[in-house]
């Protein structure tokens, strides 16, 4: 066993999560890229991953939000295609008679955080990270507590009220586990979700940004892919178009137990100031008699 | 690739969008040199909707767990005091309201289980990043301290061991009084993530004026006298706290300030200041004031923890909350001339 000390075991740049975890001998982290910029909005990855994964209905709602009825992740939502509507050009492409409409699409998944704070703060061991590096959750143990909830600084995993308990996605478990590519990246027609090694995937995704900045795209930018980031990079990044935010994205996120040290600290000065304060209060007073 | 492998699946080794040169264009426009960097003076989100997911806590549950678990923290050093300065009336009535308080506490967390038949897997790992594992834990060392003291100060049996237990109580008491504190603020709730170094000691100093209050109401007017003090103390520090707390957390500060958590921490304020300075000036010597400030102080103490808590869900339901600060955590990384952020 190698020394916790020197390790990032709460936040920053680490190498070897599944191996952090206690996995000997484990295979390359896997994780996915999602290319939104030839994401072309046909929901392909939503349904393939409801129909594998058999999560239930959502609500069948129109939101007038574009074409996005589904809203955002959820419980029963694990991937979720964003519509955003903008009038600006995309790169160099002409615009049409009607202006500068682009359309921007993304298809938005767990992060499979470096630094999950999901896992972090689970009190039963029922999220747990896999061999691959990813982020699942154990159904036969989550007792439904909702602490992973309000944790996870991307809004992805939650309840389902009816079960009680919490879900998101798996990063098809059960199929990277046979050597199958998750159901969203199989079923998405552009390859805008691409599956794969880590560290082949950060480097593809490098190499893409490069390109559609040379032919113009200037505002084409990763998210979520610097290991050195507030999560410790993440297992699922993207190419983003616009700001992050414009998404429904979080600009800057940070996992909340890098901060959970100080917290402790500081709960225990109040603990000890309170135990320290009261007994001061009743060595003033005295036994009783002594005053009023 | 020279030939193509057509296979049930499409084409293999085929990657038809990979390379799609996206917005292209027809002519070549000149590249722009700069890639904006400064944010949008504009706030943006998608559509409004909030960026984190919102505590599926319910509000009775857990910030009626906040504050039980402050009145029976609290509550059992105020016991020890008064157990061993000669205020045994004093001492088992909180040793009693802690036992009730941590029992109660503890039917609200497991009420407010998804599965709440499954709340034994609470005690199935201990991990320190997960204050509610913590929690548990400590709860399972408290509780029986906390029911052996009052059970042996009641029945009067094994005084020795009634007073290691009232002892041990006393010592855990305020750490049940506080982590709560730490498992609100382990959180992307922006309310109670940024306020981590100060809620420590509003949930303290609540817990003292929770615990001050239940014992000026319920032990005799000659044997609350540090307990008076007390109160002004919790009092003080809980005050203190939140206006430090609310002038650092800048505009997260506003969900505390607005709306339903709003009104209950202003409420919470004047209703610990009559409590603590009404039981001071009166509570020696009137019983009706005793009880009347008594009562103040337990309403306040659960007033300031509603309001916490509704804080927290507004903070969670509004993107702003999320995305301007870590904006301007970002730009001002970003800034020449200013150095790496602390924290
Ligand atoms: S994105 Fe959220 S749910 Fe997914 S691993 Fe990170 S913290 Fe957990
Ligand atoms: S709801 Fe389930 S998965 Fe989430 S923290 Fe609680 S026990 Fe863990």
């Amino acid at each position: 066993m190698t020394s916790l000390i020197g390790r990032n075991l709460l936040a920053g740049a680490e190498p070897d999560p599944a191996g952090d975890a206690g996995h000997r001998d484990h295979p390359p982290r896997m994780g996915f890229f999602t290319d939104t910029s030839v994401c072309i909005g046909c929901k392909a990855c939503e349904v393939a991953c409801k129909e594998w994964n058999a999560v239930p209905e959502d609500g069948l709602e129109l939101t007038g939000m574009s074409y996005d009825n589904t809203q955002g992740l959820s419980a029963d939502t694990w991937r979720h295609v964003a519509f955003i509507e903008q009038r600006k050009p995309v790169g160099n492409a002409e615009a049409g008679e009607r202006g500068d409409l682009r359309w921007l699409m993304a298809s938005d998944v767990c992060k499979h955080c470096t630094h999950a704070a999901c896992l972090d703060v689970c009190p039963t061991g029922a999220l747990f990270r896999t061999e691959f590096g990813t982020v699942v959750v154990q159904e036969d143990v989550c007792n439904g507590c909702g602490y992973c909830v309000p944790a996870c600084p991307y809004g992805v995993i939650d309840q389902r009220k009816e079960d009680g308990r919490v879900w998101k996605c798996t990063l098809c478990y059960d199929r990277i586990g046979a050597g199958q590519e998750p159901a969203c990246a199989k079923a998405c027609p552009t390859d805008s979700i691409q599956y794969g090694p880590l560290d082949e995937l950060r480097e593809r995704a490098a190499a893409r940004v490069e390109t559609l900045h040379e032919i113009g795209v200037d505002d084409a930018r990763l998210y979520g892919d610097d290991p050195d980031d507030g999560v410790g990079g993440d297992g699922a990044f993207f190419l983003l178009l616009d700001e992050p935010e414009v998404y429904g994205l979080p600009p800057d996120p940070v996992v909340t137990t890098r901060d959970l040290p100080a917290m402790w600290r500081h709960a225990g000065v109040a603990a000890a100031a309170l135990l320290g304060g009261l007994a001061a209060v009743f060595a003033a007073h005295g036994r009783t008699g002594g005053r009023r | 690739m020279s030939t193509s492998d057509v296979t049930k699946q499409g084409i293999r080794g085929e990657r038809p969008g990979r390379d799609a040169r996206v917005g292209a264009g027809l002519r070549r426009r000149k590249r722009r040199g700069e890639r904006p960097m400064v944010p949008d003076a504009e706030f943006t989100s998608y559509y409004g909707k909030p960026i984190i997911n919102r505590p599926t806590w319910e509000a009775r549950d857990i910030a009626g767990y906040f504050f039980l678990g402050g009145l029976a923290g609290a509550g059992s050093v105020l016991a020890a005091g008064a157990h061993f300065t000669g205020r045994p009336a004093a001492a088992r009535a909180l040793k009693i309201s802690s036992t009730v308080a941590v029992a109660g506490s503890a039917a609200a967390l497991i009420h407010d289980l998804g599965r709440p038949e499954r709340f034994y897997n609470m005690l199935r790992v201990l991990r320190p990043t997960s204050p509610m594992s913590v929690g548990s834990w400590l709860l399972g060392a408290y509780g029986p301290a906390a029911g052996a003291a009052a059970v042996l100060d009641v029945t009067g049996l094994f005084p020795r061991l009634g007073r290691s237990a009232t002892v041990g109580a006393a010592l855990l008491g305020p750490a049940l009084a506080t982590y709560t504190a730490v498992l609100a603020a382990n959180t992307a709730v922006p309310a109670w993530h940024d306020g981590y170094r100060e809620m420590p000691f509003v949930f303290a100093g609540s817990a003292l004026v929770a615990a001050s209050g239940l014992a000026l109401a319920a032990a005799p007017p000659a044997e609350t006298a540090p307990v008076r003090t007390a109160a002004l103390l919790g009092t003080a520090v809980e005050t203190a706290a939140m206006t430090l707390m609310e002038r650092r957390l800048g505009m997260v500060a506003e969900p505390y300030k607005k709306g339903r958590a709003g009104r209950l921490l202003r409420a919470a304020k004047v209703l610990s200041v009559a409590g603590a300075v009404g039981g001071a000036a009166l509570g020696g010597r009137s019983r009706t004031a005793a009880v009347a400030s008594g009562a103040a102080l337990l309403a306040a103490s659960a007033c300031t923890r509603f309001g916490v808590f509704y804080a927290g869900l507004a903070s969670a339901d509004d993107p702003k909350y999320t995305v301007v600060p870590q904006r301007e955590r970002m730009f001002s990384r970003r800034a020449p001339g200013s150095g790496e952020e602390g924290d």
